[in-house]
């Protein structure tokens, strides 16, 4: 149970950018720039980053949905379920792999990266805004993961939830839509 | 020196939001929504807050300028409050609210389910609201992405306290933004 009171169908991160509608407006415009604005990174290669932070801060709403979200976009789901479990050797990209490690490093601490994961970053072509990015992405997570975790949201079991979840995210973006999410008109419409 | 290409004479967040403008703005509308009011919390207690996070994941550049915030707006001219408040917030004459807000903070700091329903309960107790929890918890999450985002870039923190003395007179006046200086233009 949420230590906050928050809206039963709004589970995870969605009850709580209702919550506080002037904190949520630039939580959101961040996200929608960084993972849908114009980038030499793929969507799904930011989704990737996503889901890498999400993993290992044990963010399960979080991973579910930004796995989802890779998934659909790279149109499989090998890669995302690999990068978890190792990114070293999954099926991506020098870059991506040196980029992914940057994240990884960025999700224990800010120091922890360094001088020597940016030039493995850089030598396999990684430009600064990529490396810029791929901090920010790593950090945003960072925020997402202890909000959701930190207010004890509930992650939901069903795998269906996050194939709407991900539709969504994929679909429109991470911007409000108009009027917020409307509750179910009755238990069997969801 | 940092990760990556900045603007000079940018320090701290300063030379990544000068680097990247466009990500700059939510993120000081952000440091804005949360630190900007005194609704249920104080100025002077959100800064508080941020500082004891930065501190805690030890961001030299965070925590200094957010601690010479808060000393700004608590009347803490030698920032020895702020100080002690850093070292162990138990010992200091801070609010029992306050102290229970900053243990839930720390939690957040080490890992989201870190934060307990006892901790929750114990602010609860001392007087502390939805709000004030909600906040409490995010303006903990906040700083631990910008303190990702200064140190995971390895920008530079300046030494001399004048230079945050100044700063944060401007963002007790302005607010937060990526514009202005960090040092006094000469005249």
């Amino acid at each position: 149970m949420p230590h906050i009171p928050l809206p039963e169908h709004l589970p995870g991160i969605t009850g709580l950018l209702e919550y506080r509608l002037d904190t949520a407006l630039p939580i959101r415009d961040l996200t929608q720039i960084l993972l849908r604005g114009e980038s030499t990174l793929t969507q799904g290669e930011r989704e990737l980053i996503a889901t890498i932070v999400s993993s290992r801060n044990c963010t399960n709403f979080c991973e579910a949905a930004h796995t989802k979200a890779a998934d659909m976009l790279l149109g499989e789901t090998e890669t995302a379920r690999l990068v978890k479990l190792n990114f070293e050797t999954a099926p991506v990209s020098d870059k991506m792999k040196a980029l992914l490690n940057i994240a990884a490093l960025t999700q224990k601490s800010g120091k922890s990266v360094t001088p020597e994961a940016i030039e493995r970053a850089h030598h396999a072509g990684a430009t600064d805004l990529e490396i810029h990015d791929t901090v920010l992405i790593a950090a945003l997570f960072c925020l997402y993961n202890k909000y959701v975790d930190g207010l004890a949201t509930v992650a939901p079991t069903d795998p269906a939830y996050y194939e709407t979840l991900g539709e969504r995210i994929v679909g429109r973006g991470y911007m409000r839509p108009p009027g917020g999410h409307q509750p179910p008109k009755s238990t069997n419409e969801v | 020196m940092p990760h990556i290409q900045v603007p000079e004479n940018a320090p701290g967040i300063l030379g990544p939001m000068k680097f990247s403008p466009q990500t700059a703005e939510p993120m000081n509308a952000l440091a804005n929504a949360l630190l900007q009011t005194d609704e249920g919390l104080s100025r002077g207690e959100r800064e508080l807050i941020a500082t004891y996070v930065s501190s805690q994941n030890e961001c030299v550049f965070c925590q200094t300028i957010h601690g010479a915030v808060a000393s700004a707006y608590l009347g803490d001219e030698d920032w020895s409050f702020v100080n002690a408040v850093k070292e162990d917030y138990e010992q200091t004459p801070l609010t029992n609210k306050m102290k229970a807000l900053l243990a839930i903070a720390g939690s957040v700091q080490k890992g989201g389910k870190n934060v307990t329903s006892e901790q929750v309960e114990a602010a609860r107790h001392e007087g502390a609201t939805d709000k004030d929890i909600h906040d409490t918890v995010l303006i903990a999450a906040a700083f631990c992405m910008f303190n990702r985002y200064v140190d995971g870039l390895a920008t530079v923190a300046p030494s001399d306290p004048n230079i945050y003395r100044y700063r944060a007179a401007r963002i007790t006046q302005k607010g937060y933004s990526a514009e202005g200086e960090y040092t006094p233009q000469a005249t």
